[in-house]
């Protein structure tokens, strides 16, 4: 079926379609209507879930932490500030292998006050174990959201996951959505079979004192579990594929096969990039895209091409843009621009302008500071 | 997978009756067997028997069982060196 909804609604429609038993969600600015869907679905009987309305985002997380406790598939959705009141949670959802999903609407973080597309929100919760995963449309959305269940319960990664994407650019924005029935979700998402949960019949302690060495195995687990993810995203994304016919991987590849340049971005950014690249081609410019789904793990395996020209929706303030320095330990030549933060359009036309700045060996802030 | 989780042992930290400064007395004869105490005491310390019995090799002396005690039945006094 063809759903036309904003990504908010499609990202609510794909949550309940997932049947998670419990969601917790504060509601107030900068919440997007994710949540107030969903309480509408509850409000109407359309489900079987506890929806739990808290008193702030840390609690949503936390309210999320204890239901997945107890063996249940969980679900909760955010945006800047409200993700960035998570952070510890995070820390502690990621830690104790809880695979809850998360959808995270990018908007720049105060002050001043924006509501705007940004990605800062969600790159500066890299480090907290949550797979990160970003939309370009709403049809990824959808299937993201579903995907990341999959993925996070797999035995072999047991991790949070996060879907993300942009503040208005999709948030807000109709698009056409093919909306599998339920049935066929429910054959492709099998019940929640949790790692561990908590049984008044088999009492355990969890997140009891933890001395050094184990504390280290802990880490080093959540790792290795990052590093299956890969192998277990891609083999998600090929059985979607199979069964819905949107195949999906680590990365998007456009038009990269004999590309001399490639531009690497991700989210909204990427969409608008395959227009940029579909007009240089014309032009016989041999350029390629390569739009980053997955930011955790780190697809550097991927990301194999002698020069890529890296767009930035986010900055890390002493560093730079955060893509680019990431794939800096890359064998290939690195050309990092920093675009479009609270907001600012980028469309085609300048993603056009990136590329022939950065054929000239220039990169930096676009459009004020590029050398 | 591994995650910080442990199953209940009896002493997993040791005998942590070395840590208590207070300790509680119970005056039997004032004591209703509500079991408050037995509910309330965070380490399990204290065993249902006739009347309650505080395990002495892991009391920490928290003094929540007095404190919960409706009936001031137990008292908390200083720790003799």
């Amino acid at each position: 079926m063809i759903v036309i909804d904003t990504a908010n609604h499609i990202a609510a429609l794909a949550a309940k379609m997932a049947r998670p038993k419990v969601a917790a969600a504060y509601p107030i600015t900068p919440q997007t209507t994710i949540v107030e869907r969903l309480a509408q679905y509850v409000e109407q009987a359309d489900v079987d879930m506890e929806y739990i309305r808290v008193e702030s985002e840390h609690s949503a997380m936390t309210a999320c932490i204890g239901a997945a406790a107890t063996g249940v598939r969980t679900f909760t959705a955010t945006a800047s500030h409200g993700l960035l009141l998570m952070h510890e949670m995070l820390h502690w959802a990621g830690l104790a292998r809880l695979p809850i999903v998360m959808v995270n609407v990018n908007r720049a973080i105060g002050p001043g006050w924006n509501i705007w597309s940004d990605l800062n929100d969600a790159m500066s919760q890299r480090d907290t174990g949550w797979i990160q995963f970003y939309a370009s449309s709403n049809q990824e959305v959808f299937d993201g959201v579903i995907q990341a269940y999959k993925i996070a319960e797999h035995h072999d990664v047991l991790l949070p996951a996060m879907v993300s994407y942009d503040g208005f650019i999709l948030s807000h924005t109709s698009m056409p959505v093919d909306v599998p029935d339920q049935k066929e979700i429910d054959a492709f998402l099998p019940e929640f079979k949790p790692g561990w949960r908590i049984d008044v019949e088999n009492p355990i302690t969890h997140g009891n004192i933890v001395p050094p060495e184990p504390y280290m195995e802990i880490r080093y687990s959540m790792q290795r579990a990052m590093e299956k993810a890969k192998r277990v995203i891609e083999e998600v994304g090929k059985e979607y594929g199979e069964r819905f016919g949107r195949y999906y991987g680590l990365v998007e590849e456009y038009r990269c096969d004999d590309a001399d340049y490639v531009i690497v971005t991700m989210a909204a950014l990427a969409a608008e990039a395959h227009f940029a690249v579909d007009r240089l081609r014309e032009r016989g410019e041999k350029v390629g895209l390569v739009n980053l789904r997955t930011f955790r793990p780190f697809p550097y395996e991927k990301l194999n091409y002698d020069h890529m020209i890296v767009i930035d929706r986010d900055i890390s303030p002493g560093l730079g843009g955060v893509l680019a320095h990431e794939m800096k330990a890359l064998p290939g030549e690195v050309y990092g621009f920093v675009a479009g933060l609270g907001g600012v359009d980028v469309t085609y036309k300048d993603i056009e302008r990136i590329y022939a700045l950065a054929r000239e060996g220039k990169q930096g802030w676009y459009p004020t500071e590029v050398k | 997978m591994k995650t910080a989780i442990s199953l209940p042992t009896k002493g997993a930290m040791g005998k942590t009756g070395t840590w208590r400064v207070f300790r509680p007395t119970i005056d039997l004869e004032k004591c209703i067997k509500c079991w408050r105490c037995w509910i309330f005491c965070p380490d399990a310390a204290i065993a249902r028997n006739e009347y309650p019995v505080i395990d002495y090799d892991y009391c920490k002396g928290c003094g929540i069982c007095a404190n919960e005690c409706p009936v001031n039945a137990i008292e908390m006094g200083r720790e003799e060196k």
